[in-house]
């Protein structure tokens, strides 16, 4: 059984059809990349995953349990499933200690002694232990990046959803957040990672995702999507990222 | 592209040819300020006759007068530094070359304007001790009788007491309703929408209605309805209703505005951590919101601060209310004056303090 099964999803925004039809599944400790050109649907299905947005049709499983749909406690679902954001989206007016410490004090219901613990941890793996006490305009892009990680984390989920999450970075600050998702992956934590740093996909992920029109178009390991991919609008998206030397 | 570019005529830049002193401007300053001396003289001669023949005589009256005879002259100090400007922008442009006689011009120029800044102020009050002094001091009299002011101030400050008593509560309530009603106006989903229009019905009529027809509705109207539990209230508890319920509408929309303000990622990244609505609310978008509402809210408390002048209408006595009394009593008005000092005295401190206290919450979010 998958550990999230997505069964042909659709989403729109009024009359504009942004996943159609659209089925995927990721496995425990699996690695999952989704590439493919902007306004794709890229985005909408990861905030589908944990319920940011709503679907129009079709179901999604996670241990084989519906998690899409009316009625679905979207708080509850939301604890085990953490998302990080392009644009970091950390909370301006709490320090990093602050930012990681809410949700599981709040939602969690740790004590705030135990939820501190728990973040000087993570952040001291990630080498921001320094940072804790700063506030979030003071830290470079890099730096805000991987607090919002350690934030996620800070939920303890099941799964992680990265919505391309260099994007708003400087090249030079890139690797600093990829080394975190590269360890993570090394922990077998169960990722989804939409992206444009391909030759990181294909680094760290087992299956890669090719999203075109709202659809999974092609998928399958890395070295065959990179290497050989068999239909006409991978290789033509792959061709175009290549010569804007961005693989 | 190159030939295009090569066969063009040679272009020069042309900013302006050799500058000249600013002897114009120079002798306009020099003029005005001559002007406004003879005008503070003579001003200071009437004030000076004013006060002896109303009696006040000796020694400290001619030291007044030679206090403001000499701050009169202070002009003399910003013409003298036009002045020294001008000559060296002369001696520059006499030296022929371009560069330095355009920063003795600018330099000529700026100390003219200083100058001419520091006339128009003396000018200013000039205007106003003139105003004041005018028919035999008539002005100076109905407005700021100093004998009658300080004979009726413990007065007028007792009275003012309760305009201080009905703000400050009305603060408290409007600061909390204010918070409900726009947390309703922004009540999510379909089981929010009879909230909703609840919340923005009130909005609008209480916004739409003036505050002292308000006042008089619920301080007169109130009592007279007789219904057991209200009838038996203070006149200032239904003047402190009329008022929050008034600049409660106002308030709502102010936080309402502040919210919306939060862009909706914050409010996506705190659901999904798991927050509920009220949680991302609570924690997340309503502190930051408040920081983008203080100035507004400032604004409106300043605005209901004066507007406790208006429950006048329903017969508390509150500062108004009382220098009222006190100008029918008198004939004279300085008791009303009394109370707009006493009015401007309180708002300055706060926009003071506030900014300040923005100023240092903002030094502790931003990067340095």
């Amino acid at each position: 059984m998958a550990f999230i099964d997505i069964r042909d999803i659709s989403k729109r925004y009024g009359d504009l059809p942004v996943i159609n039809r659209l089925s995927l599944t990721v496995e425990e400790h699996q690695v999952v990349s989704i590439i493919g050109p902007s306004g794709s649907g890229k985005s909408t299905l990861l905030r589908c995953i944990n319920g940011l947005e709503a679907i129009d049709d079709g179901e999604i499983l996670v241990h084989g349990e519906r998690v899409s749909g009316p009625g679905v406690d979207v708080n509850a679902l939301r604890r085990d499933i953490g998302i990080v954001f392009q644009g970091y989206n950390l909370f301006p007016h709490m320090s990093v200690l602050g930012n990681v410490t809410l949700a599981p004090v709040k939602v969690l219901k740790l004590s705030k002694a135990a939820a501190e613990e728990r973040a000087m941890a993570l952040l001291a793996r990630f080498g921001l232990a320094d940072k804790a006490k700063e506030y979030p305009d003071r830290l470079s892009g890099g730096q805000q990046q991987r607090v919002a990680i350690v934030r996620a984390l800070a939920m303890d989920p099941m799964v992680l959803l990265l919505d391309e999450i260099t994007s708003a970075l400087d090249p030079e600050l890139v690797s600093e957040v990829l080394g975190i998702v590269r360890k993570l992956a090394q922990d077998g934590m169960t990722m989804v990672l939409a992206t444009h740093e391909m030759g990181f996909a294909r680094e760290v992920s087992n299956k890669v995702c090719f999203l075109c029109d709202g659809a999974v178009h092609e998928e399958g390991t890395p070295e065959r999507i990179f290497g050989h991919p068999t239909r006409e609008r991978t290789r033509a998206f792959l061709s175009s990222i290549r010569d804007a030397k961005r693989i | 592209m190159a030939e295009i570019f090569d066969s063009a005529p040679v272009r020069r830049l042309n900013i302006g040819g050799m500058p000249a002193a600013p002897t114009a401007l120079f002798l306009t300053a020099l003029v005005l300020a001559a002007a406004i001396l003879a005008a503070s003289l003579y001003t200071i001669e009437i004030l000076r006759a004013a006060l002896l023949q109303n009696g006040f005589a000796g020694w400290w009256v001619f030291g007044l007068s030679a206090l403001l005879a000499i701050a009169s002259f202070l002009i003399a100090l910003p013409l003298a530094r036009a002045f020294a400007g001008w000559r060296d922008a002369r001696h520059a442009v006499k030296r022929n070359d371009m560069v330095a006689p355009r920063a003795a011009r600018a330099q000529a120029q700026a100390r003219c304007w200083i100058a001419l800044g520091a006339v128009f102020a003396q000018f200013v009050v000039v205007l106003l001790a003139q105003f004041l002094l005018a028919n035999n001091q008539a002005v100076a009299r109905t407005f700021f009788f100093v004998p009658l002011m300080a004979d009726t101030f413990p007065l007028v400050l007792k009275a003012f007491w309760i305009n201080v008593e009905i703000f400050t509560v009305t603060e408290i309530l409007v600061l909390v309703w204010g918070l409900v009603v726009a947390l309703a106006m922004l009540a999510p989903g379909a089981a929010g929408r009879p909230l909703r229009l609840i919340a923005s019905t009130y909005v609008d009529i209480f916004r739409a209605v003036p505050a002292v027809l308000m006042i008089y509705l619920v301080g007169f109207g109130v009592p007279l309805t007789g219904v057991p539990l209200f009838k038996d209230m203070s006149l200032v508890t239904f003047v402190i209703v009329a008022l929050t319920l008034t600049v409660g509408a106002y308030t709502a929309e102010i936080y309402r505005a502040g919210i919306l303000s939060i862009h909706w990622s914050q409010a996506a990244a705190a659901r999904s951590l798991g927050l509920t609505h009220m949680q991302a609310l609570r924690h997340v978008i309503v502190p930051q919101a408040v920081r983008q509402m203080i100035p507004p809210l400032l604004n409106e408390f300043i605005a209901l601060q004066k507007d406790t002048a208006l429950v006048s209408v329903v017969g508390v006595i509150d500062a108004f209310n009382q220098s009222m009394l006190i100008a029918t009593n008198h004939y004279n008005l300085s008791a009303a004056t009394s109370v707009a000092l006493l009015f401007i005295l309180i708002s300055i401190p706060q926009s003071h303090l506030l900014e300040r206290m923005m100023q240092r919450d903002r030094a502790r979010l931003r990067a340095r």
